[in-house]
């Protein structure tokens, strides 16, 4: 009776074993970078709940006001700071005295407790993030916060991912704008981007900073 | 063998995409809640007295606005620059365009949705006003205004107080005193653009600002709110000054 199996056939069942376990390998992790890099997983553009649906559409968007009117830290230190109760109240002293909506802010400033608002923009405890240093280098709000005026309630606009953060570490003349600009939303450049980008990368001598402890430390 | 490896190989994926302890540190970062503190709060006030270095108000012409006598300076404490001025516009379009409105006029966004008309900065009074009154008002609060000492710093508030003296030369300057240059560039009547045109059709909601005076009397108090205005409105908020 002849072999079913030729002697060759060991070696191609133990190279399918291997194949099929690379494959499978290979199939997870692209499975689980879909996952890591899935909307569910970096809550980009998920809009919180907060105890008050502040809009930043109303007040940024059709009221005018400033970024820094509210967030006064954002020049001078690490963190742009949500702000007081009293800030509120500068305006909702006056205006929306009756609404229930706001109930929780006139509580907070008749108690002293502070309103508990939900963190939006979350990075890991182990990156470093310095606001100041941005805003003086010429990067937009709105580059890494995206179109905050048209915001009814706070989302992240961009991923956060390490891999966002180092394209424009890697490639700043991308995205800078000039100081002036900071703050404006809808920013268009003057003049064409690859013009003006390296322009300002060489008078705000911006470093391209890609050092692991550059945010790590 | 091969269940073990495959075993290692979940282990791996599921911790690389679960959130890691690291990710949440147990350590305060600015703003975050404690649950040590009986307010709820990581940051903590400075201890009564506590002076930064480099932060001691030796200047009290420049830290309070007022002389020896605590009469309101007529001069202002720090040199008045272009670089100073520019900072004044780009600080008070921030922090006070959005009631006293772009020039000045008290017709500011906020106001046009319902807050207290304040006076313009164009009137008599204001005109007159020494520097060392509104450097009092930005710091402590005046009327319906709530303080803002936490929000402007002292060197800024001077900047704004000098760029509203801009604002009040601005209004009320005779075209023939600017350089021949500058006039050059000034519309001719007929010739505003759209901006422009609206703005002089801006009225006042309120005519003077003789009621603005006599705000505590109003009764629209918020229920419970202290120091919105009137009696209270003088009181610093918790918040540490801003230097």
């Amino acid at each position: 009776m002849p072999q079913i199996f030729k002697s060759s056939a060991n070696s191609f069942a133990r190279t399918s074993i291997v194949l099929a376990v690379v494959t499978l390998g290979v199939l997870a992790g692209v499975f689980f970078e879909l996952i890591a890099d899935s909307r569910y997983s970096t809550r980009q553009g998920d809009a919180r709940e907060q105890p008050v649906p502040f809009s930043h559409t109303h007040h940024v968007g059709s009221m005018g006001i400033e970024c820094r009117y509210c967030h006064t830290g954002v020049e001078n230190s690490q963190h742009a700071m949500v702000p007081p109760t009293k800030t509120c109240m500068n305006c909702h002293s006056q205006i929306w005295i009756n609404s229930s909506t706001l109930e929780p802010v006139r509580e907070s400033y008749r108690t002293n407790q502070s309103i508990k608002w939900t963190k939006v923009h979350d990075l890991p405890d182990y990156v470093y993030f310095n606001h100041s240093i941005h805003v003086k280098k010429g990067v937009g709000c709105e580059t890494c916060h995206g179109r905050v005026d048209k915001m009814p309630l706070m989302y992240q606009g961009p991923t956060m991912q390490m891999r966002w953060c180092v394209e424009c570490h890697r490639e700043p003349e991308k995205f800078v704008r000039p100081r002036e600009f900071v703050t404006k939303m809808g920013y268009e450049p003057a003049e064409p981007q690859e013009v003006l980008g390296p322009k300002l990368v060489k008078e705000y001598n911006i470093q391209k900073l890609e050092t692991c402890w550059t945010c790590h430390r | 063998m091969r269940k073990i490896g495959l075993l290692i190989a979940v282990c791996g994926f599921l911790t690389g995409c679960a959130r890691l302890d690291m990710q949440d540190q147990p350590k305060y970062k600015p703003q975050r809640p404690s649950e040590f503190f009986a307010d709820g709060r990581s940051g903590r006030p400075e201890v009564e007295g506590t002076i930064a270095r480099g932060n001691l108000d030796e200047d009290t012409a420049l830290y309070t606005g007022k002389d020896e006598k605590g009469v309101d300076l007529e001069a202002f404490p720090i040199p008045v620059d272009k670089a100073l001025l520019e900072r004044g516009q780009q600080r008070y379009d921030i922090y006070c365009a959005p009631c006293h409105g772009r020039i000045g006029n008290g017709l500011g966004m906020i106001v046009r949705r319902g807050f207290k008309q304040p006076p313009s900065y164009h009137i008599d009074r204001l005109r007159t006003a020494p520097v060392g009154h509104f450097y009092e008002v930005i710091t402590n609060g005046y009327g319906a205004m709530l303080n803002y000492a936490a929000q402007v710093p002292v060197r800024d508030r001077w900047a704004i107080i000098a760029y509203i003296r801009v604002l009040q030369l601005s209004q009320n300057a005779n075209a023939s005193e600017l350089a021949a240059d500058v006039r050059g560039k000034l519309p001719q009547p007929g010739q505003e653009t759209a901006e422009q045109k609206a703005a002089l059709k801006m009225q006042p909601l309120v005519p003077g600002d003789s009621d603005f005076h006599n705000f505590p009397a109003n009764p629209a108090t918020p229920a419970g709110v202290p120091g919105a205005f009137g009696a209270g409105a003088n009181k610093p908020s918790n918040q540490p000054e801003r230097k």
